[in-house]
């Protein structure tokens, strides 16, 4: 495994972590401190979390600055303008993220 | 008046200085004394004894933040902690300036509410994304954002139906 992509499959520490709101102030109570832990939590939060973080670019700022995964945050900031919610919101967005994460484990870093 | 140990036994005369004092604070001693028909001296030597005792804990000004102009938004947190970590999450909160209340409260799960105030919903939301979130034992944070303010007040220490009935004992705190 090249370093780079080492790099990006990471555990942070818990103050990079991702934290789940489903709105102001509002903590789910889950967090996500590695890509695939963040897969995982965007498969089964509350909805109302994927709406609320995606519309506001927190995904995207997370990704970039944690991992510096361009272009899967600009996948995602893609994503924002469909204006989906709701389930179809989610399977979208496991599904650019299950598939970079099986990129990346296949092919190495592609960012 | 008695002192037992570290409590000192109000009598119904110091809970008419306290109740003087929580609705004007700058009162003098003469004016508190003239209102309650005693000496000035006698309110001083009261007013010492309860201060030493830490029954009055400190004399504050309350400000409309709106008219000061100063740009504030008020939420009160609830935050549910696991029970091993809440008293060190409570006490964590209490380090921050922002957070101008912790208390803890008992039901089906433990929870910690706090009183907070931020610039506005964005710099709250950071403040609890960064600070309050990552905290270990933090189960999970309601947040509710105050719209409008209806009342604050102390409410008074006594009924005044039953003032100057009867006594009320009040435990010191030595730590101040």
């Amino acid at each position: 495994m090249d370093t780079e992509k080492i790099e990006v499959l990471k555990t942070v520490p818990r103050d990079k972590a991702f934290y789940f709101f489903t709105s102001i102030g509002n903590y789910t109570g889950r967090s996500a401190a590695s890509l695939e832990e963040f897969l995982q939590i965007v498969g089964d939060v509350n909805v109302k979390s994927l709406e609320f973080h995606l519309y506001r670019g927190d995904f995207e700022k997370w990704l970039n600055e944690v991992f510096g995964v361009q272009e899967l945050a600009e996948e995602l900031r893609k994503l924002r303008m469909s204006n989906l919610s709701g389930e179809q919101l989610r399977s979208y967005i496991y599904s650019i993220l299950e598939s970079y994460l099986k990129r990346l484990k296949e092919h190495g870093a592609q960012h | 008046m008695k002192i037992k140990s570290n409590s000192l036994i109000l009598d119904p005369v110091d809970l008419k200085i306290l109740e003087a004092l929580m609705e004007d604070a700058r009162q003098t001693y003469t004016m508190i004394g003239k209102r309650l028909g005693i000496a000035h001296s006698t309110v001083y030597d009261r007013i010492k004894r309860m201060e030493e005792h830490g029954i009055i804990k400190k004399y504050t000004t309350l400000i409309d933040r709106e008219k000061a102009g100063a740009k504030c938004i008020t939420a009160v947190m609830t935050i549910y902690t696991d029970p091993k970590e809440s008293e060190k999450i409570a006490e964590k909160l209490c380090e921050y300036p922002q957070i101008c209340e912790v208390y803890t409260s008992l039901s089906e799960e433990l929870q910690i509410i706090a009183k907070i105030m931020a610039e506005d919903q964005e710099s709250l939301h950071e403040f609890i994304a960064k600070f309050i979130a990552p905290l270990q034992g933090v189960l999970r944070i309601r947040t509710s954002i105050i719209t409008k303010k209806f009342k604050e007040t102390i409410p008074p220490l006594v009924n005044n139906n039953n003032a100057g009935e009867s006594a009320l004992a009040v435990k010191s705190d030595k730590r101040r």
